[in-house]
């Protein structure tokens, strides 16, 4: 019962932050409005018992991709320009799909039924097997990384495709990425401010350490390689903003997060293929080492280590690349 | 028996004078004239409210691995938040806001 109440209060406050964004005409607040809006769902996502889920969306959605719309936000102006005509057919457009969709929610089984399609299809069959076949604790973990490992394979490639199109769009075309022009006096991030140094410099170490943690213990608990990237970068984007971007790139390097991200989509690549030539199919961990078991555990450490360094390298760049186009104008 | 209920009655304490002073910082980031003042009320609910609601639920949780998780959480959030309220108040007064009140128009 308290559970309801706090729900519909969590989702009473998600429609007026929705309202909030779309009525802004500032941008930098409808930016801060987006990360409030993944933080309260991530609450409603981890009150639905979907912890993977909602480690994700606070990572991705309120962490990182709020500094990204920032960096973004710094290239353009941050007053939304007035839309000209065609206000009533959007409208129309909108009303009709939001009208057909409550019809379509009608059909909804109750939340939480065990008689729901959802919880009748694969769900027992996935519940049954993981104990047996790959025997780690996190079920989600075991789906994303083994029974769906081609699912997640093109999930890298979206993340893969999209760092190279961004690249494509922001890199300066001199051939060298964007790490020529970096001015150094210039671009000092908060240098001079002694309190977010100091404490800053705390924490950035802790919050790595907890990426790590997140990365090579979702077989136990909620994680994995999408949200310890997630993590990572925050951590290093922290540094980047109070140590300034040159010694964040000195760390990690244009070359350096380029071969992260190739290496993280091969060596997931590379697992799928050891499948094969051990005489089984791609994606097929259980071939990798005598005991099927334990070629379960080292499939699913390496290409959860192979998203990882991916996300981390795509992420990065990203906010390189933004930042130094920024620092352009 | 009677540990416990001292407990409980510690944590219920702790808990509602941290509700309050969270309410409090609401009403002060509504209510106060102007930026400062208003974001002087609103650090109350970061550090004063989450410190005392958690320190609460630390109670509630007994010598377990949640109370240390709760002791990291609380540890992050005694670091973070005057940091962030540090940095805003900085950016604040960088970007030409003046601290003083009668300098800002009244009606807003």
């Amino acid at each position: 019962m308290v559970v309801i109440v706090f729900e519909i209060f969590l989702l009473t406050l998600l429609v007026i932050t929705a309202v909030g964004i779309v009525r802004s005409r500032d941008l930098f607040s409808a930016v801060m409005l987006l990360g409030l809006f993944s933080l309260q769902i991530a609450v409603i996502f981890f009150i639905l018992d979907a912890a993977d889920v909602a480690l994700t969306e606070a990572a991705v959605g309120a962490g990182v991709s709020t500094v990204l719309l920032l960096g973004a936000l710094a290239l353009t102006s941050d007053r939304e320009a007035r839309p000209k005509g065609r206000r009533l057919l959007a409208l129309g457009v909108a009303s009709i799909t939001a009208l057909i969709l409550i019809y379509a929610s009608f059909d909804q089984p109750r939340l939480g039924d065990p008689q729901a399609p959802v919880h009748q299809h694969v769900a027992p069959w996935y519940l049954e097997q993981t104990p047996k076949q790959i025997d780690v604790p996190n079920v989600v973990t075991a789906i994303l990384a083994s029974f769906r490992g081609y699912d997640t394979l093109g999930e890298l490639f979206v993340i893969f495709t999209a760092g190279i199109g961004v690249l494509f769009l922001l890199a300066d075309g001199s051939g060298r990425g964007a790490r020529s022009q970096l001015p150094s006096a210039e671009a000092q991030g908060l240098r001079h401010h002694l309190i977010p140094r100091v404490v800053g410099a705390l924490l950035v170490p802790f919050i790595v350490l907890f990426g790590l943690y997140v990365q090579f213990h979702g077989d136990f608990g909620p994680g994995g390689g999408f949200q310890a990237g997630a993590l990572v970068s925050a951590g290093v984007i922290l540094y980047a903003l109070i140590e300034g971007e040159a010694s964040a790139l000195r760390v990690l390097s244009f070359r350096a997060l380029a071969g992260m991200i190739a290496a993280g989509a091969l060596l997931y690549t590379g697992v799928g293929l050891a499948g094969i030539l051990r005489g089984s199919q791609f994606l097929d961990y259980s071939v990798l080492l005598a005991d099927p078991i334990a070629g379960q555990h080292l499939g699913i450490i390496l290409i959860e280590l192979g998203v990882g360094l991916t996300v981390t390298g795509v992420l990065l760049t990203i906010f390189h690349a933004f930042a130094a186009r920024a620092q352009k104008r | 028996m009677t540990a416990g209920l001292a407990l409980d009655i510690g944590s219920w304490v702790l808990m509602l004078a941290g509700s309050f002073f969270v309410f409090v910082g609401g009403v002060g980031a509504l209510r106060m004239p102007d930026f400062y003042t208003r974001m002087h009320a609103a650090s109350l609910t970061d550090t004063l409210g989450t410190i005392l609601i958690l320190s609460g639920v630390i109670l509630q949780a007994g010598l377990t691995l949640a109370a240390i998780k709760l002791a990291a959480i609380m540890v992050f959030l005694l670091l973070t938040c005057p940091t962030a309220a540090y940095a805003l108040a900085n950016a604040a007064r960088l970007s030409g806001l003046s601290p003083r009140p009668e300098q800002t128009p009244g009606k807003d």
